[in-house]
Formats: C-alpha cells, sequence, structure tokens
C-alpha cells in the first residue's frame, strides 16, 4: 500500500468512526473536496495524520464541532448569481400568486444568507405574509448563526450589489439596521422565516413544499447520496412545485430526471411534472 | 513510462490569448481528456468559453458537477467554482478562494495528482501571483509530468518563473512546442529531447 492508499484508508476509518460516535454522516460525501477540507483541518490543527485527527475528533467534542465547521457547505452571499434570483422573480412569482399559501424550503441554507435573500424577494413581490420559509441545515452552529440575522458590515456592500442585479426593487438599506459594524436583518423580513437543524443525508421529509431551494450543496455529495438526496427532494414538492439546483449542477442522469422539465434551464430552475 | 490519462493546464494573467494559441495546435484527433483553469471573475456570462471554444478544434465546456472525463474534449472550470477531479471524472466546489482564486489551479492539479498520479501530465502558463506552484509539485511528487511555459516568450512571466523556482519540470517550451509535446506524449511516441532551461 503507497501513502495514497494509506491515506485513502484513514479517511474511510474516520468519517466511519464519526458515524459510529456521533451519527453524522460524511460516508458518501465526494471524496476529493472531503478530501480536501480534511487536510485543511489537519493544518489548522496542527496534525500529522487523519489517524491523529481521528483520535482527536473520537475522544473530544469540541474537536467534532471544529470537524464539523470544516465540512459545512461552502461559500455563500446574499443573492448569490443574481441571475438565478431574477429569473425566479421572472418565472417562478407568477405561480407563487397562484397558490393559497407559498412553502418554501432552503435545503442546506448554511448561515442564512439564501433564505434570507428569498424573504427579500417574496416581500418584494408581496407574497412574505402569505409564505413559511423553512431554511435548514445539518451544522447546528450554522443554524443559530443564521438564526440571529447578523452580518458583517464588509459584506453589505457585495450584498447590495447582487440585490440590485437580481432585480431589487427598493434600496437594500431598507431590509436592515447597522450596529456596531454590523448589519442586523429588520423583523418583518424575519417573521415567516424558520430555522432548523436538518439533515439531508439522513432524516425524512418534513412537509410539502411549492418551492425548493437546494443550490451547490450537492457538489459535495458522491452519486448515491445525490440520488437519496434528489428522492427526498422529489418527495417534498408538491405539483408542479419548483425545484432549483446550482448553476453547474444537472439533473441529467439523476432518477427524476423526467419528472420535472426545465422552466429555466440555464439557472437550474424545474418544475415538477403532473 | 505510465501513459497519461489526463491533461490539466492552469493559466491566469495572459492565459485568453495563450490558451487560443494551445487548444488552436491541438488536432481534433487528440486523444486525452483535458481539464482547464483559467483565472475568472464571478460573472458565469462573461463569454470565456464561446472565446475558447472559437479557437480550438477540440470541443470545449464549462464543467457540471460529476461530469465524466472524456477523450479529446476539454472541460473548462466555472466561473467561482473550484474543479476537481475524482475517480469518476470532475467534481465541484464552493470552497473559500485559494491564492485569491476560485477555480484555483492548486486546486485543480492537487486533487488530478491525487487522483492520477502518474499518469497525469500538468502545463502550467502565462500568469501572475502563485497559483498552480504548489499543485505543480504536487503533480511532480506523485510522478507525473510538468511542464512549463517558457518565461522568456510567455505574457506574464510571474508564475512560470515561480513555478521554475520552486521545482524542476519535464519541459520549459513556448507555447506552439508545448502543443507539439503533448500530442507527442498522447501518441505515445516517445517525445524528441525537447530543449529546457538549465537553471544556472
Amino acid at each position: 500500500m503507497d501513502k495514497n492508499e494509506v491515506e485513502d484508508l484513514e479517511l474511510d476509518l474516520l468519517v466511519e468512526g464519526v458515524f459510529r460516535r456521533y451519527g453524522n454522516d460524511f460516508r458518501d460525501y465526494a471524496r476529493a473536496s472531503l478530501r480536501r477540507r480534511i487536510r485543511n483541518m489537519l493544518v489548522d490543527e496542527g496534525l500529522p495524520s487523519i489517524s491523529a485527527l481521528q483520535e482527536r475528533v473520537l475522544h473530544r467534542s469540541e474537536a467534532m464541532e471544529r470537524l464539523l465547521l470544516h465540512l459545512s457547505i461552502g461559500v455563500t452571499t446574499m443573492f448569490r448569481d443574481p441571475a438565478f434570483f431574477a429569473s425566479f422573480r421572472k418565472n417562478v412569482v407568477p405561480y407563487l400568486h397562484t397558490v393559497p399559501f407559498v412553502r418554501v424550503w432552503c435545503a442546506g441554507c448554511s448561515t442564512g444568507e439564501e433564505a434570507y435573500s428569498m424573504a427579500l424577494l417574496l416581500h418584494e413581490e408581496g407574497l412574505l405574509e402569505r409564505s413559511r420559509i423553512y431554511a435548514t441545515d445539518m451544522n447546528a452552529a450554522s443554524v443559530e448563526q443564521a438564526k440571529k440575522g447578523i452580518y458583517p458590515l464588509d459584506s453589505i456592500k457585495e450584498f447590495t450589489a447582487n440585490h440590485q442585479a437580481a432585480g431589487g426593487k427598493r434600496p437594500f438599506s431598507e431590509y436592515y439596521t447597522a450596529q456596531y459594524e454590523h448589519a442586523i436583518f429588520k423583523q418583518f423580513l424575519r417573521k415567516n422565516l424558520v430555522f432548523a437543524q436538518h439533515n439531508l443525508a439522513v432524516d425524512a421529509s418534513f412537509n410539502e413544499f411549492n418551492v425548493v431551494l437546494c443550490r451547490n450543496v450537492m457538489i459535495y455529495f458522491n452519486a448515491n447520496l445525490q440520488e437519496r438526496v434528489h428522492e427526498l427532494l422529489f418527495q417534498s414538492l408538491r405539483r408542479f412545485g419548483v425545484l432549483a439546483v446550482g448553476r453547474r449542477e444537472t439533473l441529467r442522469h439523476t432518477q427524476h430526471e423526467r419528472d420535472y422539465e426545465a422552466i429555466d434551464d440555464r439557472e437550474r430552475i424545474f418544475r415538477k411534472r403532473g | 513510462m505510465t501513459p497519461p490519462r489526463l491533461v490539466v493546464v492552469g493559466t491566469s494573467w495572459g492565459g485568453l490569448d495563450a490558451l487560443g494559441v494551445l487548444l488552436g495546435a491541438l488536432p481534433r484527433s487528440f486523444p486525452l481528456p483535458i481539464a482547464l483553469v483559467q483565472h475568472r471573475g464571478k460573472d458565469a456570462d462573461d463569454g470565456l468559453v464561446e472565446v475558447l471554444a472559437r479557437r480550438s478544434a477540440l470541443p470545449v465546456c464549462e464543467a457540471e458537477d460529476k461530469a465524466p472525463l472524456e477523450p479529446g474534449k476539454v472541460l473548462l472550470a466555472p466561473a467561482d467554482y473550484h474543479l476537481l477531479i475524482e475517480a469518476g471524472g470532475c467534481a465541484l466546489s464552493i470552497d473559500p478562494l485559494v491564492n485569491h482564486a476560485r477555480p484555483s489551479i492548486d486546486v485543480l492539479f492537487e486533487s488530478a495528482a491525487q487522483q492520477l498520479g502518474p499518469a497525469l501530465i500538468a502545463l502550467l502558463l502565462t500568469g501572475s501571483g502563485r497559483d498552480g506552484v504548489e499543485g505543480l509539485k504536487a503533480v511532480k511528487e506523485r510522478g507525473g509530468r510538468v511542464l512549463i511555459e517558457d518565461p522568456a516568450t510567455a505574457a506574464n512571466a510571474t508564475l512560470p518563473s515561480a513555478a521554475l523556482a520552486a521545482l524542476d519540470p519535464d519541459a520549459v517550451l513556448p507555447l506552439g512546442a508545448l502543443a507539439r509535446y503533448l500530442v507527442n506524449e498522447a501518441s505515445h511516441v516517445p517525445p524528441t529531447p525537447a530543449p529546457t532551461r538549465s537553471r544556472a
């Protein structure tokens, strides 16, 4: 066995150990990004090997917290891919006006930016009063952070530009108050927004939604897990409900490919067929 | 020598023209898949893939998550994603910037080195900064072949020079010769000894 194969083995043992000890299941995460993130953690922790990391993680739950952070979804911002939100306004909002109550699920919401973006958009389209947005993530710390709705003022410039590019109807500054180098989203935006912990890899469906957003989350999963999650998302959608995935993700070669039709293929917005 | 199964290419400043020359010189019959990082902004509609496709006889597409690597096809790292290589093909990530870049050359090269070891050829072309240097070292360590664009003719010598200072490549060549080297490798014909820059 060469050094590489040993490291592969250590990675297998780490995710198995974490699963048995804590119940978090990373066994079907995409290997290349998993390996990269674990290696970054070795550097941060000052550890020489994945086996050493396993020792630390199995014996100390704070180390497990840190591992969770390293394996959580990547970078996020308000109105990331403004073109997606612009298309959502144009192509999905009219459908939402026809339903009695709008249920949206942001699956894998990380620190909440996407969920607040959706709340903001629905507000601007006069839909927020009769909507509920459920935003979930497997990482409890991210969920707690998201609930606060507080973001560094440094990020506001980017948020503002993205909001504008996404077809924002009011100045972004109307949506937050600034305090101590931070921006806090106003209460009216959070009223119908619920953050909760939920693990796409292991938990079941919990509602029927008109809209499910799962954007740039499944890129971290291998094909097996992607298939399981696609099943979950499919079961969670009402007929004619809308599924949105990330710009460079595809439904092609997934088991439910034919059960959706594209509303906007370029922005990866799909409708569940009747 | 292990036959190569993938070519990975990285470039930043000046890459657009360099890639036009490199891809333009590869024949339609080129049998290896190519994965490519060109440093680019966040805008998905920057037209990069169209520009490259026009100058290339090989089809050029932006990589989709889990897309397979196909012989004679060029996969371009999409704007604002990292491109990685794994067993089934390519994979994407939106992890933080590496060397201030996303897509990052190091991320592509390191994952390709991990996956393919000696069956890999990595090219580093014109550029500013250092993104790609660590990746090239990883390729070399795993027995892959490392080619660097000759700093003397590169649009921006910074990146190729940084790489030359960090490791011993298999060849240092101007663009046209790099393309010929690749074609030779791909056809399993041992390359004629190419002039390499000696590090005096």
